[in-house]
């Protein structure tokens, strides 16, 4: 029996990723980082900024998400984000104008906690990226 | 009757209006299939979407402590309802189905005693909806400077509405637009995002259970705000999806009369020179028999 499942990221404007040869997602979730494998549990889960790393038989592959939601269910794992970049499409000019992006958001006066902890997430994932 | 000339300077103007319309009309096409594709494109994220927080709600134990976005404020008050239009003209009755719409909506809510509060999203709606409702309209936002619609500006509109929502300004939050089924078909909707309208036909799905991490509270509370942008977005794309194509069917029609125009004013043309042939003919016949 293979030991693959199906993934799916979706952003707001199109269908990004497509793949049925999947054997082990790792995701950035809220909570710390989860690996999924197949027949894994139905799960629900939101995501923080990292990485999203996609092994499967053609190759692995490495996403770049500042958000989203995870779903996976009857071996169908489904990424829900509205800002994903592939690592090897993300060049250092995009990542310094990401990281611009987020320090200035770090540095506003009125941040909740929350948001704040999400952002120095961000800064620290763009800085180890360098 | 119009002189010669008079009539040539007409079918010339006909003619140049005709090549306008006809211009238009191709460029309307192109930016179609391409709003076309981007809505198709943009669906699988809003149904996947609606699905979770089926799947989420339908989960839920205790309705009571439910997020507000999900069960609403408690009151029925005060009705906030965004429209969307266009930021451009010569788009056939799209603008207008959507003003009816909206009005109709208000008049109801009028009827009913609750207070109402507009948002304008894209200019023409705000043009035609400030005569009758200027002193509702609490905020106008337009996007001319933004080619696409795109999922940045529709995030900006859904955190305006939370935050007013936060801000209690609000009880029901509906959103207008025109959903495109094809070009020359859209129909105006209105769609309640604010409480959301959980549907409980789909009981049997929520058999199966799910593991959460971190709890269904936190979830939701972070899901909402992003559904309520996401349906925003897809409002957007199937809006400029119909503008286009609502643009496409009135420049054809335009491009079609103005052909018929030149059409008969032609005739009209041809007659009269005809005709003028003719006088100078009998003239000058009956002034060499007069000799």
């Amino acid at each position: 029996m293979s030991e693959e499942f199906k993934i799916e990221i979706v952003n707001p404007e199109k269908s990004f990723l497509v793949k049925e040869d999947v054997s082990e997602v790792v995701v950035p979730a809220f909570e710390g980082e989860m690996g999924i494998l197949k027949d894994h549990i139905s799960i629900i889960s939101f995501l923080k900024p990292g990485i999203i790393k996609i092994l499967s038989k053609s190759g692995d592959e490495n996403y770049y998400v500042e958000d989203g939601i995870v779903e996976f269910k009857n071996n169908n794992l489904s990424i829900l984000t509205s800002s994903i970049f592939n690592l090897t499409d993300l060049d250092k000019s995009k990542q310094q104008d990401l990281l611009k992006l987020a320090e200035e958001e770090a540095g506003k006066p009125d941040i909740t906690d929350q948001s704040k902890y999400l952002v120095d997430q961000k800064i620290e994932i763009l800085r180890s990226l360098n | 009757m119009a002189s010669l000339d008079d009539l040539k300077k007409r079918i010339a103007s006909v003619k140049s209006t005709q090549k306008i319309t006809k211009a238009m009309k191709m460029v309307a096409a192109a930016k179609l299939r391409r709003a076309q594709e981007s809505a198709e494109k943009g669906r699988p994220y809003s149904e996947k979407m609606n699905n979770i927080i089926l799947n989420l709600s339908s989960g839920i134990s205790d309705k009571e402590n439910a997020p507000k976005l999900l069960s609403g404020s408690g009151n029925d008050k005060v009705h906030l309802c965004v429209v969307m239009t266009s930021d451009r003209g010569l788009c056939g009755g799209f603008n207008s189905n959507i003003i009816k719409k909206a009005k109709s909506y208000f008049a109801k809510l009028a009827e009913d005693g609750k207070d109402l509060k507009i948002v304008t999203v894209g200019s023409k709606g705000n043009d035609q909806l400030k005569r009758a409702y200027g002193d509702k309209i609490i905020a106008n936002i337009s996007f001319k400077d933004s080619k696409h619609a795109n999922y940045f500006d529709a995030d900006k509109v859904g955190k305006m509405v939370i935050e007013k929502f936060g801000a209690e300004e609000f009880d029901v939050c509906t959103i207008f637009y025109n959903q495109f089924k094809n070009v020359i078909t859209q129909i105006p909707q209105a769609q309640q995002i604010i409480p959301l309208n959980v549907k409980n036909s789909e009981e049997d799905k929520s058999e199966d259970s799910y593991e959460f991490e971190p709890d269904e509270d936190e979830i939701l509370s972070n899901l909402l705000p992003k559904n309520i942008s996401t349906q925003i977005f897809k409002a957007m794309l199937e809006n400029s999806a119909s503008e286009q194509g609502s643009r496409m069917s009135a420049m054809d029609n335009a491009t079609r009369n103005a052909g018929e125009m030149v059409d008969k004013l032609t005739i009209e043309y041809n007659r009269s020179r005809q005709a003028a042939i003719t006088k100078e003919l009998i003239e000058i016949i009956s002034g060499a028999e007069s000799l």
